[in-house]
């Protein structure tokens, strides 16, 4: 009985703690903002609307590998590889159906090159479906995003233009395994 | 005919008014106090401060398709949500505002506005039951078992009231706390009566008749358009109604506190009223930020094995007290 | 008045007609609720608001919640609907006919007689209380022993 009476009044404390708790609230000041007006504040490595990059030359970083297109969870990323005359590999087209898109920032993480990459903005709503098909040219900045010194091809082996096999950084010559000489 | 005094065309006329409209502004205040509870800011792009959302509500609502369903029991389906607005409003017509504000004042006032939330009950019944939906028979089950049950300790819990101020009478109960109101003598009858007018308007946390998380919008899961809209205004009636009877009862009416009151009585009269009604709205509004909504069995064996103990302890506490006294 | 008594006497009896002659029962019981508001106001208005108000708390409000409660419970649908319209022929209705007759008779033969004014003494809450537990306390305090094995009763058949 007695146990009872306690448990109930202890019941009502605690309904009573959380009505002065929430109560206090009422002069806090409001966590959330006005949006139009007021732009939330997002962070550098907020997973906004995607961009394509190029490398400090001014060139597509974009290697058209296809990883991106295959770790996108909801294939919404389409593109064809093509070479340019220097044998530079660079996509043909690239596509990204932004009505599908979840910005899970998958195709971030699979780029080997850093050409693809998210940014903080969000307001990509369209009246008509269609254009929420974006193609490369909507995409490629002339920038280099959000890593300034990467170039892909600086410290990869690939032969291209202006750079022969072992001229990459960190690359030693290419050895003739024929020979024994040291 | 047009002077103020109570049951005047004028005292009509002013009252209804006010009461609509101030139900229509409820939405819009208890939608922003909700988000100030919640750290937001609440609606506030139509009109200055967002005061005319429910504007905007009624227009939305309006234009939707006004739909009955095909499977439903029509006669019962419309008649349904005009149940409760009818009944809240009629029960305004009790409530003493100030002195000479009122529209009636009947020897049997507090009886008939227990009568009118009784019937309040039919509308989520009959709304569960036309809508031939399962869902909408469970909210409506939960509803007619909730009423009901807190129904009684609502009743009980008043009689305290009664017997102190010797009256049926809304004016005569708040003429008889002029000199110290019946909160203090009747705490625990306050108390109850609170939580049973929470329960009996369906507000939350007792809102289980309407239980989101489990039986989808309860009784009212078939309706749309301005039918659905009727249920709202006539819930939102109920509270305004609810936190106009607890001052009535328990906290002096239009009496002022401290003996702060000015002027003219009507005009201090209807002052502190308000002032009393805002208070209890927005403690209401607080009870929904703050408090969760009980598993029903909970909210049964509550009511029977708590609250009704107690009002019948302060039934027969409070009556023997006055026999002593009075004798 | 005596308008007001009469117009609520015949929507009281039209409604209760309504009750009989419903094959849809929540139809019938919404026929009911509005006969026993009628007969609600009528009592007011021959000076007994208490009994006024008590009709509309307790049958109305209450016991008519209790029926609509049950039949919620009953998943009643077309099938009963259709035994009801079955049930609901001529011949039933004689029986129950001849018997009403002589009530009908009786009423219109005091209706007839009593020409003079309807007594007019408010009966208020005071009143009936103090009747209920005065002359009356026996009769109170038997129905209460028959609410309280009813009580009872119900208890044990829940406890399962």
């Amino acid at each position: 009985m007695l146990k009872g009476l306690v448990h109930q009044v202890k019941i009502i404390w605690t309904q009573i703690v959380s009505l002065w708790l929430v109560f206090l609230h009422l002069f806090h000041k409001a966590d959330t903002v006005e949006y139009p007006e007021v732009k939330p504040h997002t962070f550098p490595r907020w997973r906004g609307r995607i961009i394509l990059t190029r490398d400090p030359d001014g060139e597509e970083r974009c290697v058209a590998c296809n990883l991106c297109a295959v770790a996108c969870p909801v294939d919404c990323i389409a593109l064809q590889k093509t070479e340019d005359e220097d044998g530079r590999w660079y996509p043909e087209f690239f596509r990204i159906n932004f009505s599908r898109c979840i910005m899970c920032g998958f195709c971030e993480e699979a780029c080997p090159t850093h050409a693809i990459q998210l940014t903080p903005d969000f307001e990509m709503a369209e009246y008509v479906r269609q254009d929420m098909v974006w193609e490369k040219e909507h995409m490629l900045i002339d920038g280099t995003g959000k890593y300034h010194d990467y170039n892909f091809y600086r410290v990869a082996g690939k032969a291209i233009g202006g750079k022969d096999k072992g001229e990459a950084r960190n690359e030693l010559p290419p050895t003739d395994r024929r020979s024994l000489l040291p | 005919m047009f002077s103020l005094q109570v049951g005047s065309l004028l005292n009509v006329a002013l009252i209804l008014g006010t009461v609509l409209v101030s139900a229509a502004l409820l939405i819009w205040v208890e939608r922003r106090f909700l988000g100030f509870f919640n750290d937001r800011l609440g609606p506030n792009r139509v009109g200055p401060f967002g005061i005319l959302q429910s504007v905007a509500d009624v227009i939305k609502l309006i234009t939707k398709e006004d739909w009955t369903p095909p499977f439903a029991d029509k006669l019962t389906f419309v008649v349904a949500p005009i149940i409760i607005p009818i009944v809240m409003l009629l029960s305004f017509a009790m409530i003493p505002f100030a002195p000479d504000v009122g529209i009636i004042d009947m020897n049997i006032g507090l009886l008939f506005v227990m009568a009118m939330a009784g019937l309040a009950s039919y509308s989520a019944m009959l709304g569960g039951l036309a809508s031939n939906n399962k869902f909408s028979l469970l909210g409506g089950l939960r509803a007619a078992g909730q009423m009901i049950s807190y129904e009684v300790f609502m009743g009980i819990s008043i009689l305290g009231v009664v017997i102190l101020s010797d009256s049926f009478s809304l004016r005569g109960i708040v003429e008889a706390q002029a000199d110290g109101w019946y909160v203090i003598p009747q705490f625990i009858g306050f108390i109850v009566f609170m939580v049973a007018a929470l329960a009996e308007s369906h507000r939350w946390p007792f809102d289980l008749p309407e239980g989101e998380a489990e039986i989808i919008s309860g009784f009212n899961t078939e309706y749309s358009g301005m039918k659905f809209g009727l249920f709202f205004v006539g819930e939102y009636i109920g509270m305004l109604l609810m936190a106009c009877l607890i001052p009535v009862l328990f906290f002096g009416g239009w009496h002022a506190p401290f003996g702060l009151g000015f002027g003219n009585p009507i005009v201090s009269g209807l002052f502190w009223m308000a002032v009393k009604v805002g208070a209890f709205v927005i403690f209401f509004i607080l009870v929904r930020a703050a408090l969760a909504r009980p598993r029903y069995d909970q909210l049964m064996s509550y009511g029977w094995l708590v609250m009704l103990p107690l009002s019948l302890i302060n039934l027969l506490i409070t009556g023997a007290i006055v026999l002593s006294q009075g004798s | 008045m005596s308008v007001l008594f009469y117009g609520n006497a015949i929507i009281a009896i039209l409604a209760t007609l309504m009750v009989i002659t419903r094959t849809n029962i929540v139809h019938a019981l919404l026929y009911f609720i509005v006969s026993l508001l009628a007969i609600a106001v009528i009592f007011y208005t021959l000076g007994a608001p208490f009994a006024a108000a008590l009709e509309v708390i307790v049958y109305a409000g209450a016991i008519m919640v209790m029926f609509l409660f049950v039949v919620m419970m009953l998943n009643l649908g077309q099938v009963t609907e259709d035994q009801e319209k079955a049930w609901l022929v001529p011949s039933i209705w004689v029986g129950p006919t001849i018997l009403a007759i002589p009530l009908l008779a009786e009423v219109l033969y005091a209706i007839n007689v009593q020409q003079e004014e309807m007594a007019h003494t408010v009966v208020g809450a005071k009143e009936v209380g103090a009747a209920l537990f005065g002359p009356y306390v026996l009769a109170v305090e038997l129905a209460s022993m028959l609410l309280l094995a009813g009580l009872v009763g119900a208890y044990h058949l829940a406890r399962k």
